[in-house]
């Protein structure tokens, strides 16, 4: 039973959060951390091979993190693995007791640590949902008969930073039209572009929830590369400028956090933190806000 | 010598609804050679373009569409016509569809599928620009290939890495899937960016090059001679 699914269907407020795997098999920290705040979360992203860099696979992770109570949503690319293995992951995923996934296309591997490794993208991200929607439907892509089907409960990434914002919102319809039942977007420090997002995507005929993507900003400096080397991260001059003056960065920066939330949070359906480590202020960030 | 296959013509068909008027453009290149483009195909493709109750503004059949620069010397010469024309059809490989795209601001069907590189070149060959696929797609992309234009090869749209036009990958690289967006903006065929397309048949190309179409010298010399 996904309660992801549940809530978001009901109408209401979700919350996620994504969990890295680590790179090698001590997964005692990120258990524990997750565990900690699992209290104020609905499901746990997790992330698979997260910027091509070689990682413990993500449906090991929430195997474990599901056998400890937690949901999970299962993140998977199209970057490592060709249509038979994506497929059959998915069947091992849902017997594995996972039932969120996030169809992603995934970065180049040129930009992770195995920079020679074979890119496959043998599916893109739209496929893939439609892949799910396939196998939830009881047959495989080639339209083989499966014996007993998944019920996925398919999400797909969107980023309301793009610019031009035209593509991104056709390209979400598609999503949505190939089965993306929820959204979870880029880093949104900018209330006015992530307003101007979603009114063009529920102009487009839109209506999938959207969960709007939280990353805190570490410092003033990753702020300023965020800004200016992340596709589609928009953050305002006077966001850096808080952080530069700010005598205490934490703060400020969970402040900014629990800002963006509340100022957008009665545009959409979720939040979606993503917090890089900083897990253990999951709790403040969420204090912050008027949630 | 890059080897094409006619597409079906029900795909063909399928990509001129909405065109009243057509230009048909053949090549004498490869593709007389192979039999998918000079020609003979034009004159089939324009009998059956009257029958279908097209209005053929005109036909031309130029050696080598796939060199961009002599090909828009020739089309220069008979602009008029292609200006009244809604599209045109291109009956060549995916170089010279791509070269018709650049050098006219209207939409250009392709009329074949791309399968192998053959042995002997074209005039402008590229690996580069055409990656045999055997399924061209460049009717949805507006003449522009997905599978060599974008990094990742996508076939539904860019992915979340395109920034201010340029491709994740390389700062300096334009993003395939932007430039296939202004493309069918400026044609005015937006409508074909949400079209699916499905999963490729990988086996059409790459290591499954089907056995009748290795024509090539190097099939000829070193894979059959050992039979
Ligand atoms: S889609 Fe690209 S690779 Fe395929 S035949 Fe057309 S030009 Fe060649
Ligand atoms: S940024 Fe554009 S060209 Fe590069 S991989 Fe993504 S969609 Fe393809």
């Amino acid at each position: 039973m996904s309660t992801l699914k549940d809530k978001l269907e009901a109408g209401e407020f979700a919350i996620t959060c994504e969990a890295g795997p680590p790179k090698g098999v001590d997964l005692e920290n990120e258990l524990k951390e997750a565990e900690e705040i699992a209290g104020l979360i609905d499901a746990f992203n997790v992330t698979d091979l997260q910027s091509s860099a070689m990682r413990m696979s993500s449906v090991a992770m929430c195997r474990l993190l599901e056998e400890r109570g937690l949901e999970t949503v299962y993140q998977m690319t199209c970057r490592d693995r060709n249509r038979l293995a994506l497929q059959s992951s998915l069947l091992g995923a849902w017997a594995l007791g996972m039932e969120n996934v996030l169809a992603l296309t995934g970065d180049y591997t040129t930009l992770g640590d195995h920079p020679d490794a074979m890119p496959v993208f043998d599916l893109d991200s739209i496929q893939l949902l439609e892949t799910i929607e396939r196998l939830n439907g009881g047959e495989d892509l080639v339209g083989n008969e499966l014996k007993g089907s998944p019920q996925f409960f398919p999400g797909a990434a969107a980023n309301p930073g793009a610019d031009p914002l035209k593509p991104q919102i056709l390209k979400s319809r598609m999503k949505a039209d190939h089965g993306a039942r929820f959204f979870q977007t880029q880093a949104v420090y900018d209330s006015d572009v992530f307003a101007k997002f979603m009114e063009e995507l529920r102009d487009a005929g839109v209506e999938t929830p959207v969960m709007v993507g939280i990353l805190p900003l570490k410092s003033a400096g990753m702020a300023r590369f965020m800004d200016a080397n992340i596709a589609g991260v928009v953050i305002p001059d006077e966001v850096i400028k808080e952080l530069t003056d700010a005598s205490d960065t934490v703060q400020k920066s969970l402040e900014i956090c629990s800002r963006v939330i509340n100022e957008t949070a009665d545009l959409c359906e979720g939040v979606h933190l993503m917090p890089m480590g900083w897990e253990e202020y999951v709790p403040d960030i969420l204090d912050g806000t008027d949630l | 010598m890059i080897l094409s296959e006619p597409k079906p013509w029900e795909e063909i068909e399928g990509y001129l609804e909405g065109d009243d008027s057509v230009f048909l453009l053949g090549c004498d290149g490869c593709d007389a050679a192979t039999g998918d483009g000079g020609a003979e195909r034009v004159g089939e493709l324009s009998g059956k373009l009257d029958e279908g109750g097209w209005n053929v503004t005109g036909t031309k059949v130029i050696e080598f569409l796939c060199n961009k620069a002599l090909a828009g010397m020739k089309l220069a010469r008979i602009s008029d016509l292609i200006e009244e024309s809604d599209s045109l059809l291109v009956s060549c490989c995916g170089i010279g569809v791509q070269a018709v795209s650049k050098l006219v601001d209207k939409q250009v069907h392709p009329a074949n599928d791309t399968v192998s590189m053959g042995d002997f070149h074209g005039t402008w060959p590229s690996e580069e620009t055409c990656k045999r696929c055997g399924e061209c797609l460049l009717e949805y992309t507006g003449g522009i290939c997905p599978l060599t234009m974008c990094v990742k090869g996508l076939l539904n749209g860019a992915c979340g890495g395109s920034y201010e036009g340029k491709c994740e990958v390389e700062p300096d690289r334009p993003c395939g899937w932007e430039l296939i967006y202004e493309r069918l903006k400026d044609v005015g065929r937006l409508d074909l960016i949400e079209e699916y397309n499905p999963p490729k048949a990988r086996q059409k190309y790459q290591f499954g090059v089907p056995m009748e179409n290795r024509n090539s010298l190097y099939w000829a010399i070193e894979a059959e001679e050992g039979e």
